[in-house]
């Protein structure tokens, strides 16, 4: 199966690289922005089945290193198998 | 006394550190490679700054998992002396060894200068008694704007955990905190280089006085033979 695990900053965490990229695009023309974001997209090719404890390893791995849970969310799409 | 300097694939302080201690205190310092799953003898476990592991993923994130951070997971919940400087404060943090985290600058710019530091009052060795009020270090990162949350940053105040602040913050690091210590008192991080200030040539020789601030935590008779 292949899975997305999408990182992010937290809302409440300052996020320099969101706050240029964002005035990169205003500066292109971009009308309305009202927030951008940075974050990051891991994907992952496991062999075998989407069982309840394989997602509850896929949390921890996410929570030990993927992400870091004081700056980041995560969340994660598992795209069939 | 036996000082143990880490070394990470990517770490480029090593050497630095290792001068601190051996040559501007005149103590037995030895390197430690990250394979290592054993510290041997150690009074004081330095976690050198640089680039570990290329910074992949987050600065600190995989230098975290290395067999060597088992065994200073092990020693620092046994009370012994923790020192991260730059990265190794990074990896700290990472390791859950060290509240809060380093994100990038706020400028998006590395920044390499020399700092004027105001010294927080962090307990009985760390404190502007035996430091002076201020000192100068000098800095060389593009991911040392500290945060941590409300409730993290209430119990740094509240437990007098923050070692030091930078009068110009040129980082962005909440309150501008430069270095904090843990909670029980013997895990020291700092983006600031003592490792970078005590030779002649250097910016400044406060690195020395830093050095033996965190090392008289443990050994005062020590640290009163190498002033």
């Amino acid at each position: 199966m292949k899975i997305k695990v999408f990182v992010t900053p937290k809302r409440n965490v300052l996020d320099p690289q969101g706050v240029a990229v964002g005035h990169a695009l205003e500066s292109l023309g971009l009308a309305g922005l009202k927030g951008a974001r940075v974050g990051k997209v891991i994907e992952l090719e496991v062999e075998g089945a989407d069982t309840p404890l394989f997602r509850s390893q896929l949390d921890k791995l996410c929570r030990d290193l993927l992400s870091n849970p004081v700056i980041e969310d995560y969340h994660y799409e598992i795209l069939g198998s | 006394m036996n000082i143990a300097v880490l070394q990470f694939p990517g770490s480029n302080c090593d050497q630095d550190a290792f001068q601190l201690f051996a040559s501007g205190l005149g103590l037995p310092t030895r390197f430690v490679w990250h394979k290592e799953t054993g510290l041997g003898e150690a009074d004081l476990v330095v976690v050198p700054g640089g680039f570990a592991y290329g910074d992949y993923l987050r600065c600190g994130a995989i230098a975290r998992f290395s067999p060597v951070m088992g065994a200073v997971r092990e020693y620092a919940e046994k009370g012994g002396l923790v020192l991260g400087i730059c990265n190794g404060f990074q990896i700290l943090c990472e390791a859950g060894m060290l509240p809060g985290a380093l994100i990038r600058n706020s400028s998006l710019e590395y920044r390499c200068l020399t700092c004027d530091l105001v010294v927080e009052d962090a307990g009985a060795a760390f404190n502007p008694r035996t430091l002076g009020k201020r000192i100068r270090l000098p800095i060389g990162h593009g991911e040392g704007n500290y945060r941590i949350d409300e409730a993290g940053k209430a119990r740094l105040e509240a437990n007098h955990q923050i070692l030091l602040r930078y009068l110009d913050n040129p980082n962005g690091s909440l309150d501008g905190i430069a270095g904090v210590r843990n909670e029980a008192g013997n895990v020291f991080g700092m983006m600031p280089h003592p490792d970078r200030a005590f030779e002649r040539f250097h910016p400044s020789t406060d690195g020395l006085a830093v050095a033996r601030a965190v090392l008289s935590v443990r050994f005062p008779e020590v640290i009163r033979k190498t002033a």
